[in-house]
C-alpha cells in the first residue's frame, strides 16, 4: 500500500517528465530545421517555380473554404453580438464591436485553423508519401537539398499567402456583418459604418496580419517538419499528418496569446 | 572507385554492419549479395552518403566522405547515379519530367536538348516513346527501367542499384539483368548492386560478395563464388541450387 503511494507520484513524474522532454526535444528539431530551410532559400539556386506552384496550392487553393468561413463567421457573430447589445440599446456598436474582434483575433485565427487543415496536413502527407517511398532520398543522391527544393517554397507561400488569405477573410466578415446587421436586422447603414470608422485602427488590422504570417511560417514548418521525418509506411504517413494538425492547431492558440501580449505592450 | 574500410554501423545499440570492408573495381560490376536483414541495403546508403557510419572510412577515388561537408557531399553524389528499389520515381511529374530532373538541375541544357537526351536514356532502356506517361501508368520493371533512364542521364561514373530484382517474375528479371549489362558496357559505367536473387547476381557480376548478419563472410570473382568453402555461402547458394 505504501509502496504503491510512493510510487504514483514517481511515474507520473516520468511520464510528465518524458512529455516535457519529447516537447523542448521536438520544438528544437523544428526550430533547427526551419534553420536549414531558411538558409536554403536565401542560396541558389532559386526555386521560383515551386514557390509559385505552392503559393497557387495554398492561396487559390484555399480561398473558397476561407471566403465561406469568413461570410459565416462576419453574420453569426453579428447575430449574437446584436442579441447582446439589444439588451443595453447599444445596438449601432454591432459594426464595430465584429470587425474589431474578427480583424484582430477571428480573421487571422480561423484563417490558420482553415489552412492548417487543408495545407498543414497535404504537406505532411506528400512529404511523408515522398520519405516512405525514397522519393527524398533519391533527391539527395540526385545531389539535389531536398529541404531547397520541397520545404524553403512551401514555407515561403505560406508566410505571404496565409496574410493574403487573412485580409481577405477581414473583407468578407465586413460583408457577411453589414448584411446581416443592415439588411436583415435592420441596423441603421451610417451608424454601423460610422463606429466601424470611430473605432478601428489600422493597427488592429496590421495586428491581426502580423499574427497571420507567423502562424503561415508556424503550419508549414510543422507538416514539412512531420512529412520529412515520417516512418513506417502508410501508418508513419497517417500519423505525421495527424500530428502536424494537432501539433498546428495548438500551437496557433498558444501563439496567439503569446503573439497578441507582446502585440499589445510594443503596439498598445 | 571506391574503398570501404572497417565500417560499422548500429541502430538503438544494434549492431547491422560489423568491420565491414570491400572494394569496387572501375568499370566492373560489384554484387553484395545477402539474405534479407543481412545489412545491405544500410550498405549501400553508407556508400552514397544518406547515413553515416559509425566508424571506419569509405572512400570514393581516394576521398574520404565519412563526415564531410554536406556541400562536398552533393558534388561526389554527382559521380553516382542509383536505381532505387521501388525505382522511387516522383509520382507528380511525368516519366519525361522525371528524366530531365537531373538534367534542369545540374546542366545548363535548352529544351530542346533535354529533350533529346530524355529519348536517347530511354532508347538505352528500350522504352521509347513513353515521356508523358506518369509513373502510376507503368508496370514495375518499367518502373525500374525508367529509375535507371533517370539515374544514367548525367552519365554518372558509377551506377549503385538496390535489390533491382525484388518482386519481379522471372521474364522481367531477365530483362533488368540484361538492362544492368547494357548500361555497362554501353556507358562503361561502374556497378554496385545489392541483391538476394543468386541467380540475377550471377548474371551480371564481375566480382561478388556475401555478406551475413552484417559481416563480409565471401569475397571473390563471380565464377569462383560456387567453390566457397563458408558454410553460410554454402547453405545460401545450395538452397538456389537445388531450386534450378
Amino acid at each position: 500500500m505504501s509502496t504503491k503511494i510512493v510510487q504514483q507520484p514517481i511515474r507520473f513524474a516520468q511520464v510528465s517528465g518524458n512529455f516535457v522532454l519529447r516537447t523542448v526535444e521536438d520544438t528544437g528539431q523544428m526550430l533547427g530545421f526551419f534553420m536549414q530551410a531558411l538558409r536554403a532559400a536565401f542560396t541558389p539556386p532559386w526555386r521560383v517555380e515551386q514557390f509559385l506552384a505552392q503559393a497557387e496550392f495554398v492561396g487559390v487553393g484555399s480561398l473558397f473554404i476561407i471566403l465561406l468561413t469568413g461570410v459565416f463567421t462576419g453574420a453569426v457573430f453579428t447575430l449574437q453580438t446584436v442579441s447582446a447589445l439589444e439588451q443595453v440599446g447599444m445596438e449601432s456598436m454591432v459594426g464595430s464591436t465584429v470587425m474589431l474582434a474578427v480583424s484582430r483575433e477571428l480573421a487571422p485565427v480561423l484563417t490558420a485553423l482553415m489552412v492548417t487543415g487543408r495545407v498543414g496536413s497535404a504537406m505532411a502527407t506528400e512529404l511523408g508519401t515522398m520519405r516512405v517511398s525514397e522519393q527524398i532520398d533519391a533527391m539527395e543522391v540526385m545531389a539535389v537539398d531536398p529541404i531547397g527544393y520541397l520545404v524553403a517554397p512551401r514555407i515561403f507561400a505560406c508566410a505571404i499567402m496565409v496574410p493574403a488569405l487573412t485580409v481577405i477573410f477581414d473583407v468578407v466578415s465586413g460583408i457577411g456583418a453589414y448584411t446581416v446587421a443592415v439588411g436583415a436586422l435592420g441596423i441603421d447603414e451610417g451608424a454601423f459604418l460610422s463606429r466601424i470608422e470611430w473605432f478601428l485602427d489600422p493597427f488592429d488590422f496590421t495586428h491581426g496580419i502580423k499574427k497571420a504570417f507567423i502562424f503561415g511560417v508556424l503550419i508549414a514548418v510543422v507538416g514539412c517538419f512531420k512529412g520529412f521525418h515520417a516512418k513506417g509506411g502508410a501508418r508513419g504517413v497517417g500519423l505525421a499528418t495527424t500530428q502536424a494538425v494537432v501539433i498546428g492547431s495548438i500551437s496557433i492558440f498558444v501563439l496567439d496569446y503569446v503573439l497578441t501580449a507582446i502585440l499589445l505592450v510594443f503596439e498598445g | 572507385m571506391i574503398q570501404i574500410n572497417n565500417i560499422s554501423k548500429s541502430f538503438a545499440q544494434q549492431p547491422v554492419l560489423k568491420n565491414v570492408s570491400l572494394n569496387v573495381e572501375r568499370g566492373k560490376t560489384r554484387v553484395i549479395l545477402g539474405p534479407s536483414g543481412s545489412g545491405k541495403t544500410v550498405l549501400l546508403k553508407n556508400i552514397i552518403g544518406l547515413l553515416q557510419p559509425d566508424s571506419g572510412e569509405i572512400k570514393v577515388d581516394g576521398e574520404n566522405i565519412v563526415g564531410i561537408n554536406p556541400k562536398r557531399m552533393l558534388d561526389i553524389r554527382k559521380k553516382f547515379g542509383m536505381v532505387f528499389q521501388q525505382a522511387a520515381l516522383f509520382d507528380s511529374m511525368t516519366v519525361g519530367q522525371n528524366i530531365a530532373f537531373p538534367l534542369e538541375e545540374h546542366g545548363n541544357y535548352s529544351d530542346e536538348e533535354i529533350s533529346s537526351k530524355v529519348a536517347q536514356a530511354l532508347e538505352v532502356v528500350s522504352l521509347e516513346g513513353i515521356e508523358d506517361k506518369f509513373p502510376s501508368e507503368l508496370s514495375g520493371g518499367m518502373r525500374k527501367r525508367v529509375g535507371l533512364a533517370r539515374a544514367i542521364i548525367l552519365q554518372p561514373q558509377c551506377v549503385l542499384y538496390d535489390e533491382p530484382t525484388t518482386g519481379l517474375d522471372p521474364l522481367t528479371t531477365d530483362d533488368v539483368d540484361r538492362m544492368i549489362l547494357d548500361a555497362s558496357s554501353r556507358l562503361n559505367v561502374t556497378s554496385v548492386v545489392i541483391s538476394h536473387d543468386v541467380g540475377s547476381a550471377l548474371n551480371v557480376a564481375d566480382d561478388i560478395a556475401v555478406i551475413h548478419q552484417g559481416t563480409i563472410v565471401e569475397d571473390c570473382k563471380a565464377a569462383e563464388i560456387k567453390n566457397s568453402t563458408h558454410p553460410f555461402v554454402q547453405e545460401f547458394l545450395g538452397t538456389w541450387f537445388k531450386k534450378q
